[in-house]
């Protein structure tokens, strides 16, 4: 993409440095907007999209490889629930398949119990924000709102604002914002930058994830050109979908998402998490991402503090495919306890 | 070695891929099968190599036997081409459904073996399992496919052509299979029989394809597989009764086989070595410029004729494009290639890492900065990383030569016709990749870019639909599409002339011709024509035209080869013509027609003075070619394919450049304006000899082609001794093409002259009768024109 800088070679710390989770040193403060460089960036879809074809080809992981890997996935879940008829009740069941991801006898037999598998974040609706962090007291799981009148994110913005400050009051450390389409469509980046950098603000010591609704912006250079905008406000982490448009998590964008992540740090010295979410259903779709962020970034994105899936159907996935490592039979997803 | 536990695993500071390989038990089963022991496919069946003689066939990524392979001797070869030659009359025979039915059954055979014969192939060539199944198999089954339509529609599509006959078929070792259907499924889809020798590297797929391919019903003797080394490719080259070769190798054995076949008047297709450019400019999206280049040079370990293996970036960004390239290949895995997880595979043999090691080295000292990741490659098997060049000159050695391996040189440009002259730098012109995000831009460049493929936005795309082949000294000839089947077809036939008449009564002086006035006649002796300017001849010579009753009917310069080479300076001056519309180009054809028209009585007299034939007749005839090629010069449209991706593939009708002309000595006006017509009106420039015994109709052209707008250069004509003359044309390496009519021996002095630069010839069909209805058209107009496919993906 142009204008902007190529990463430089991985560092071989890397993987220490992903060891500091949440450090806040580490926190993407942002940078000045430089909006006539946002125009000009130019993505080649059908480069992308072959890209992205070859990326589950090219790479694969199996046995005790595999088992480790899905493990990971299982930490990068941000398990979700966003439902118009939510209830205490639903969130809390959900809290509790987050402490506990694997079944027990799954855990013993993997030999993991040691390692204290948990999802990354519980995500909800501001509602049922003190539900969710009463449930998971103790656990260390973060609980993430989503906010800024998710998912169209069109109410005032004082509204707006108001509700990510209230979410932070409730316990939610995590704030998943929202941003306006249309100024993405229309190309207004000072507007954009301007409202990303103001609910970064509202978010305070929350981290904050910019939902860039890939699936409403229309084309991959609109999808770039958004990515690299929301970072330049400060955006914690860059994240694909609300998961209720009708276009969700694909490789193809988060391919796109990931190369701006890479020419961001380069330029910044800043890494910015990514977050897929929606669609993301199966372990096999699950391993391709994982494999995607450390082909094209590195293995700090292969942790909860750089790397999410919004998701909730995922998990079940994975664990029957973890039963099937374990016992080389393929399992039944009511063998597992629903999310 | 102990199972990492998962715990371990999980919590170890990088997260391994772990080994992942592709089973090798079927592959390894049908070797057992055979005893590691193979022997020729002849006539449906295996037969022993004469000599007894066998050779090593090894897996490179561990240098261990896979099975021994059949050495064929020219007897084996022999053997293979009478089984051939047996088969022919009655595939030939076939209904067009009848052979789409055999090449269906093909394809679906490729498709139910597909893992089979992926996996034979990663053994015997080292690439990697996700090439040869996500590539090289699918493309081999939808090459098939493909020509299963063009069996069925032979008939209908290509109307009177005819079978060419018995093929002999070379094919290279670094895609065994892929270049096997190339070459197998046009020639028996459209009728002919072939003799098909597999690289000596990698002759285990196509041996498994025979048998394969004879289980599926198809009769013994339409696809024979001789193995072997050169010297068994030499003995199928040099065979007499084989109708066509066609061979894709390098550049230097494609020489060897033109000259061993200069006048034999077997068919050939060539599909020669590339130094392919890789056209950066600083609008691309260079990530996904770093992945092109990751298909371009990093696919089949660099062993790809039309690898992009010369990097041209637009200075500004140059040094952006190479650190994103240098943290890409970090992250490249070289090693077992039947692992699923890597992107390089092993060279295929000990002699080419050499090559690759030693020409590497040069680079080195010849002072360009080499890079490559920091990892090791595996110390067993041969192996080696992807390399990378900066700071090469394009006078480098490295930035000439044809590495054949992972190698990448990269230099800068300014401007885009800088990109376009270092682009054009090279004497091959098989492929390019051209990157901008500007649509304007890249259609712009791709006709400029001397190149038979463009991809604009990617690289290493194909597909059956889509003609593959060279410009230049990357050889002539397409495979794939309707271009390709071309190249297995016989034009329907066209009458020879009828016998010339004979020579009058040798040995006396050429008696003046009578004038009506008292005194001489005015001296009117024609110069040359050059560069829109008649010019005396560098030797100061003329030669004496006679009638057929022996009487002195004038004189011609005598051109010798410098002339020769002035006209081709001037024709390559003529650089407009080609960019003229077709519109333009008719008119100047219609207005040579209309100012011939005016002058018909003078032109039949001239003729039939020179020929003793009907000369009225011919000058009509002539006019009516005149208006063939005008009608057509605005017609001959490429086509636009229909290849598997979103995006489409142009096939432009480029002209060939300047193409050499010995016309007829028959029908000397008709026979010199229906060679020379369809060559203009494609946009090529011409240097034609006319007819030797009787040059003075052409002569008599130059005044008409100067008051027909004929811009200058377009048509240089040098009268003088033909075949001599014509060799000068056919050693020139600044001549893309030439069309000889004359003699046997000067045939082929001609095609064996032509191996210098590659250029295409055509000797055959040209002592024609002109006057025939098919004397005109498509055929020469394909011998006018090479097709460049440029691909286009699409989407924002």
């Amino acid at each position: 993409m142009r204008n902007v800088p190529a990463s430089h070679a991985q560092s071989s710390d890397s993987a220490d440095r992903a060891l500091k989770l949440h450090d806040e040193s580490e926190r993407n403060p942002g940078m000045p907007l430089r909006a006539n460089e946002i125009a000009s960036i130019r993505v080649n879809r059908s480069a992308v999209e072959r890209r992205a074809a070859t990326i589950p080809t090219r790479r694969t992981v199996k046995k005790e490889y595999q088992a480790a890997w899905l493990l990971r996935a299982i930490s990068c879940i941000d398990l979700t629930t966003l439902s118009g008829d939510d209830t205490p009740g639903t969130v809390e069941r959900l809290c509790a398949k987050a402490r506990r991801p694997l079944r027990d006898d799954i855990v013993d037999a993997l030999g993991v119990r040691e390692l204290d598998i948990k999802v990354g974040a519980v995500c909800v609706y501001h509602s049922f924000v003190e539900t969710a962090v009463r449930a998971l007291e103790g656990s260390g799981i973060p609980v993430a709102a989503v906010s800024t009148g998710f998912p169209a994110g069109l109410s005032p913005i004082a509204q707006r604002l108001d509700e990510i400050r209230a979410s932070v009051a409730a316990g939610a450390r995590e704030i998943d914002i929202v941003i306006t389409r249309a100024h993405v469509l229309l190309g207004h980046w000072d507007a954009l930058y301007a409202e990303v950098r103001s609910f970064r603000d509202a978010c305070g010591d929350a981290h904050m994830k910019a939902i860039l609704a890939t699936g409403e912006l229309a084309t991959l250079s609109n999808v770039a050109r958004a990515s690299r905008v929301a970072m330049m406000a400060g955006a914690d982490f860059i994240k694909t979908s609300t998961g209720k448009e009708t276009a969700n998590a694909t490789v193809p964008v988060g391919l796109v998402m990931a190369r701006m992540i890479r020419g961001y740090e380069a330029e910044s010295g800043y890494a910015v998490g990514l977050k897929p979410a929606g669609g993301i259903r199966s372990a096999k779709s699950a391993l391709e991402w994982l494999i995607m962020m450390k082909e094209e970034l590195d293995d700090r994105w292969l942790y909860p503090s750089l790397f999410r899936f919004g998701a909730s159907g995922l998990l079940t996935d994975i664990e029957r495919q973890l039963e099937h490592h374990v016992t080389g039979r393929y399992s039944a997803a009511n063998r597992h306890p629903m999310v | 070695m102990s199972v990492a536990t998962v715990a371990d695993l999980y919590s170890s500071a990088v997260l391994e891929f772990g080994p992942a390989p592709e089973s090798d038990g079927p592959a390894r089963a049908w070797l057992a099968k055979h005893g590691s022991e193979f022997s020729h496919f002849i006539g449906g069946e295996w037969v022993a190599p004469l000599s007894g003689e066998r050779f090593e066939s090894m897996d490179p990524s561990t240098g261990k036997s896979l099975g021994r392979v059949a050495q064929g001797s020219a007897e084996d070869v022999d053997a293979a081409v009478k089984a051939s030659r047996a088969a022919y009359p009655a595939w030939a025979a076939l209904t067009p459904h009848a052979r789409a039915r055999y090449l269906y059954a093909l394809a679906r055979t490729v498709q139910k073996h597909s893992r089979f014969l992926a996996v034979l192939e990663t053994l015997d060539n080292g690439k990697t399992i996700r090439e040869t199944r996500d590539i090289d198999v699918p493309l081999v089954a939808r090459h098939f496919y493909h020509h299963a339509g063009w069996a069925q529609l032979r008939d209908t599509e290509f109307p009177g052509y005819s079978p060419v006959g018995v093929v002999g078929q070379i094919i290279p070792w670094n895609f065994p299979l892929l270049m096997m259907a190339w070459k197998i499924a046009p020639a028996l889809a459209a009728g002919n029989t072939v003799v098909l020798k597999p690289a000596e590297f990698t002759s285990l797929t196509a041996i498994a394809f025979a048998e394969l391919a004879h289980e599926a019903g198809l009769p013994p003797g339409v696809l024979n597989i001789v193995t072997g080394d050169g010297s068994t490719g030499a003995a199928l080259v040099e065979h007499p009764d084989v109708d066509k070769i066609a061979f894709t190798g390098s550049t230097e054995v494609g020489r060897q086989i033109r000259r061993a076949t200069a006048g034999s008047g077997k068919q050939l297709s060539l599909e020669l070595g590339g130094k392919s450019p890789f056209v950066v400019f600083d609008d691309a999206d260079l990530d996904s410029v770093v992945e092109g280049v990751v298909d371009a040079i990093w696919f089949n370990q660099g062993q790809v004729c039309c690898a992009g293996s010369r990097l041209l970036v637009q200075e500004g960004i140059a040094d952006d494009l190479t650190a994103r390239l240098r943290a890409r290949m970090e992250k490249l895995r070289v090693g077992a290639p039947l692992d699923k997880s890597m992107d390089i595979g092993a060279i295929v043999a000990p002699s080419q890492l050499e090559r690759i090691q030693g020409l590497v080295k040069q680079g080195v000292d010849d002072g360009a900065t080499m890079w490559q990741p920091s990892w090791a490659c595996p110390a067993d098997g041969y192996f080696y990383p992807p390399t990378l060049f900066t700071g090469v000159s394009p006078s480098a050695m490295i930035a000439q030569t044809e590495i054949f391996g992972p190698v990448l040189v990269s230099m800068t440009f300014r401007t885009p016709s800088e990109a376009v002259a270092l682009a054009n730098n090279t004497p091959y012109g098989l492929a390019a990749s051209v990157w901008t995000e500007n649509i304007n831009l890249a259609l712009d460049i791709a006709p400029k870019i001397k190149a038979g493929v463009v991809w604009v936005n990617s690289s290493n795309l194909f597909d059956a639909a889509v003609g593959f082949g060279g410009y230049r000294e990357s050889g002539f000839g397409r495979e794939g599409g309707r271009e390709g089947m071309y190249e297995y077809l016989s034009a329907p036939p066209i009458p020879a002339m009828p016998v010339p008449r004979t020579a009058r009564a040798k040995a006396q002086s050429p008696r003046p011709s009578k004038s009506s006035i008292a005194g001489p006649l005015i001296d009117r002796t024609p110069k040359l024509f050059i560069g829109g300017k008649q010019s005396r001849p560098d030797a100061g010579g003329s030669r004496h035209i006679e009638s057929t009753t022996g009487e002195l009917l004038g004189e011609v310069a005598d051109g010798n080869r410098k002339d020769i080479r002035n006209a081709v300076e001037a024709a390559h001056a003529a650089t407009g013509w080609p960019r003229m519309s077709g519109h333009a180009r008719a008119q100047v054809l219609y207005y040579i027609a209309e100012n011939l028209g005016a002058r018909a009585k003078e032109f039949a007299t001239r003729i039939g003075a020179m020929t003793g034939g009907d000369g009225a007749r011919e000058v009509e005839a002539s006019l009516s070619r005149l208006f063939t090629y005008a009608a057509w010069a605005d017609k001959y449209d490429g086509a636009v394919h229909d290849p598997s991706i979103r995006g489409v593939a142009l096939a432009m009708h480029e002209p060939m450049g300047v193409i050499g002309i010995a016309a007829p000595e028959e029908a000397p006006l008709l026979g010199f304006l229906s060679l020379v017509a369809p060559a203009i009106a494609m946009g090529n420039s011409v240097i034609a000899i006319p007819s030797q015994r009787a040059p003075l109709a052409a002569t008599d052209l130059y005044s008409v082609l100067e008051t027909s707008d004929v811009p200058d250069g377009v048509v240089n004509i040098v009268t003088g001794a033909r075949d001599a003359l014509a060799l000068v044309l056919a050693e020139h390496d600044d001549v893309s093409a030439v069309w000889y009519s004359g003699t046997n021996a000067g045939a082929a002095a001609v095609e064996r002259a032509s191996a210098s630069n590659m250029k295409r010839t055509v000797t055959k069909g040209i002592a024609l009768d002109w006057f025939h209805a098919r004397a005109e058209g498509d055929r020469f107009l394909r011998e006018a024109t090479q097709v460049k496919n440029i691909w286009i993906p699409y989407g924002e």
